[in-house]
């Protein structure tokens, strides 16, 4: 009986030291996409500021345009959204901004409503700023303005 | 017994302004003179420290109220921080410069003492819901002194419309014909703005119309 349980706790503390021999040589092994190594802290984003004034293109023919200008000041929440403030007619007018089109009106059922949409209320899930930064990883990516049906 | 009483306070008040009028025979003219500039200036000291004690941000901040709402959302904003590090205050916006305007202003404030006591805004739900009536105020206060308080940081006519970003160049350059202000462009520049306050300015603009500014 006694070296039964010898036995069993010599397997069990083999077992166990293998397991953190193969965990430490994992690590190890385990190459990162990042720059850092897997088990350090992510290196800070680099700071990349708005481009203004030029537009960047589309890169397909729905893509909701990137906003040319720095957005971090305005407040969209449940109170107010300061973009429609600019790009809601008729401030469109008054500020000389671009006026949001007829399809930020439309509900989810395809009716046209007198207010902006729900489902178009936070302007920073489709427009994003745009700035000059490289793609983080190499992609195969292609805007899709080659292989477009021309007539 | 009551007759003696007033009678008896009589004589104390006749005898103080009797010794007020009398002429010193102790002091000197140029003694007297002296310790009065002196007691002025400590007192007129005394007042105008007490009135800068109470225009710093560390004081504005004593109140919870202004902590917990306004002051968490000014973080991180523009005149909190930014690449210059010249920084806006609360009473760099919300206190007038000129020494009647802040005498007018500190009076006002004792109504806001009484709504502190009050606990008129004690909660953020409060304060949210009294919020519109409050950012009515400073609007109608900013655009009848012509946004009298950023200007004093901000001169127009040094903008180098050059030098900013496009739609700010566009802007700026026809806001002085169009007799625009800065706060009728630039609400919510510190703080979050309350609900509805696209339709309260609209009010508020029409309600000025016929105003002319100073
Ligand atoms: C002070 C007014 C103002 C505010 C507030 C504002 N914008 Fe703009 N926006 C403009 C102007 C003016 C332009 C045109 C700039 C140009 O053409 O260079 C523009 C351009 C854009 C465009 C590009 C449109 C196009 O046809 O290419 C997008 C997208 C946009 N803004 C989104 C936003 C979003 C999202 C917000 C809120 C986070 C916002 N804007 C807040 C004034 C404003
Ligand atoms: C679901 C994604 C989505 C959301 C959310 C959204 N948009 Fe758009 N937006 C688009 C797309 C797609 C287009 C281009 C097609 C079009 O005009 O509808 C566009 C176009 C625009 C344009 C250019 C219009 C023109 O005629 O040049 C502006 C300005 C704009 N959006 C502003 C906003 C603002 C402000 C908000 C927030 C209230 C917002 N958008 C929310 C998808 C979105
Ligand atoms: C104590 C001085 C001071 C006062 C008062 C002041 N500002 Fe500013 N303001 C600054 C400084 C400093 C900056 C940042 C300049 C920089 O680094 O670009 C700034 C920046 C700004 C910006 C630029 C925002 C951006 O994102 O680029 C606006 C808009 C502005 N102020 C409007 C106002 C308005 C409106 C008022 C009155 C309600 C006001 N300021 C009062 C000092 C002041
Ligand atoms: C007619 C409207 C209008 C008026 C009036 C106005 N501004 Fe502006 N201002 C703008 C717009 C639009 C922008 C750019 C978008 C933004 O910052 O939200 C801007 C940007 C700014 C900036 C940042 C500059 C930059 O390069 O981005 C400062 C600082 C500023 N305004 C200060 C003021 C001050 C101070 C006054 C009052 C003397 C004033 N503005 C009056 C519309 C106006
Ligand atoms: C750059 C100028 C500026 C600074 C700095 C500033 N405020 Fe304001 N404040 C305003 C303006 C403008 C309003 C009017 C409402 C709006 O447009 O957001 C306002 C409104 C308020 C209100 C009314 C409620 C509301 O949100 O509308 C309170 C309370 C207030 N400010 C307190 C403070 C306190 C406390 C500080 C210091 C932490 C401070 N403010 C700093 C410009 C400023």
């Amino acid at each position: 009986m006694k070296t039964k349980i010898k036995a069993i706790a010599l397997a069990l503390a083999l077992a166990l030291g293998f397991g953190v021999l193969g965990a430490a040589a994992g690590a190890a092994d385990v190459k990162s996409l990042r720059p850092t190594e897997a088990n350090q802290p992510d290196a800070p984003p680099a700071i990349f500021k708005v481009v203004e004034g030029a537009k960047h293109d589309r890169a397909y023919r729905q893509q909701p345009p990137m906003v040319p200008h720095s957005i971090d000041k305005y407040e969209t929440d449940i109170k107010v959204n300061q973009c429609l403030r600019c790009h809601e007619w008729p401030f469109s007018d008054q500020e000389k901004a671009p006026k949001i089109s007829d399809m930020h009106y439309i509900d989810r059922n395809g009716i046209r409503q007198d207010t902006v949409n729900g489902n178009r209320y936070f302007c920073k899930q489709c427009h994003v700023p745009q700035v000059d930064a490289k793609p983080l990883v190499d992609n195969k990516f292609q805007p899709a303005t080659l292989n477009t049906n021309l007539r | 017994m009551s007759n003696d009483n007033s009678a008896g306070e009589k004589g104390l008040l006749s005898g103080w302004w009797g010794a007020l009028c009398k002429p010193s025979s102790r002091w000197s003219l140029g003694g007297l003179l002296a310790s009065g500039i002196v007691l002025g200036v400590v007192l007129w000291g005394g007042f105008n420290w007490a009135l800068e004690a109470t225009n710093t941000e560390t004081f504005c901040l004593s109140c919870h109220e202004m902590e917990q709402n306004v002051y968490r959302e000014f973080r991180g904003t523009i005149h909190d921080s930014n690449r210059s590090g010249v920084r806006a205050t609360c009473p760099d916006c919300h206190v007038p410069r000129p020494w009647v305007y802040k005498m007018i202003r500190k009076i006002q404030a004792s109504n806001e003492i009484w709504h502190k006591i009050l606990g008129s805004i004690d909660t953020r739900e409060k304060f949210e819901a009294k919020r519109i009536e409050l950012a009515t105020h400073v609007w109608t206060a900013m655009k009848a002194t012509d946004s009298r308080e950023c200007r004093n940081c901000h001169d127009f006519g040094a903008f180098d419309l050059t030098r900013q970003t496009s739609r700010a160049r566009n802007r700026h350059a026809e806001a002085e014909q169009q007799g625009k202000t800065c706060i009728d462009c630039h609400k919510g520049v510190a703080h979050q703005l309350p609900a509805g306050a696209f339709k309260a300015e609209r009010e508020l603009n029409k309600s000025m119309e016929g105003e002319t500014k100073p």
